[in-house]
């Protein structure tokens, strides 16, 4: 693993993970698939006010999930793929992570403990 | 060491590792338990880890940094949320900055088991990321309700993969 930043990459998979974490914007994720719905048709499908739907939108599209197009007065939500596939990478990459960690903890159990007799 | 299980669930948030090592569990469970250890194994060479606070009891807070090979550090903490040794540790792990730790809520909770058999000694480790989010959603959904957008989701990322 080329850790570049491991700090930010844990943030950034942190967004993510905490958009994905919720119900509703994971339902917003596979009705935008196709990106003709707006905002507004979205806050027509779920108990919750139209703020409340634009809330859920801002999270997902401030963790790259979906983006937003303008047309006309409406505004076109699509879900970003490549961005849902790097939420299966970025496990992969914290596999790899603690992989490497395991590697470390083997090492470190090889060696005689400090104080050790034997 | 040897890895023997690996899960990825990206829709629970969790990876599962499971590894075995050939010592008891009271050693293997050393590599937690003292700091000096753990500077050893937790960050990669490029990223050295520094524990600075370390009481692994319920409640208790590891903190620690990361030093970048620009010298930057990278701070995080850890909160205990249980702690059995040498069998089990729960903890909250969140990130730093300079000053301490930021409000932001914790990124992962991770939790270690350790059984030993008369030759080894079994880790698994579970993480799950972001823990703390669905509260936010007004009248939230029956357990089916959930399952199904959970389905739904699935169904994305089987589609991605293939793609």
């Amino acid at each position: 693993m080329v850790v570049s930043r491991v700090g930010s990459r844990e943030r950034h998979a942190d967004d993510i993970f905490r958009a994905l974490a919720d119900r509703t914007r994971r339902d917003v994720i596979r009705r935008a698939m196709n990106g003709t719905l707006s905002v507004s048709d979205l806050a027509r499908l779920y108990p919750m006010s139209t703020t409340a739907v634009q809330k859920h939108v801002a999270v997902l599209e401030k963790a790259g999930l979906v983006h937003l197009t303008r047309r006309g007065r409406q505004l076109l939500v699509q879900t970003e793929i490549d961005t849902v596939a790097e939420a299966q990478i970025l496990l992969a990459e914290f596999e790899r992570l603690w992989r490497d960690r395991l590697d470390r903890i083997g090492d470190v159990l090889a060696q005689p403990e400090e104080g050790d007799r034997s | 060491m040897t890895v023997i299980a690996v899960d990825r669930d990206p829709m629970a948030r969790t990876l599962t590792i499971v590894a075995e090592f050939d010592k008891p569990a009271e050693r293997v469970w050393q590599v937690w338990a003292d700091p000096r250890q753990l500077e050893r194994w937790w960050g990669p060479p490029t990223y050295p880890a520094t524990v600075v606070d370390h009481d692994l009891s319920e409640g208790g807070r590891v903190t620690y940094f990361m030093t970048a090979p620009d010298g930057e550090k990278l701070h995080a903490w850890w909160r205990i949320v249980s702690v059995d040794p040498p069998r089990s540790l729960a903890f909250e792990e969140g990130n730093a900055d300079d000053s301490g730790p930021n409000d932001d809520p914790p990124t992962t909770s991770i939790k270690v088991r350790l059984v030993e058999t008369p030759e080894k000694t079994t880790m698994t480790i579970t993480c799950k990321f972001a823990p703390t989010a669905d509260k936010e959603v007004p009248g939230a959904g029956t357990e089916s309700g959930m399952r199904l957008a959970v389905g739904q989701i699935d169904g994305i990322l089987a589609t991605t993969i293939v793609s």
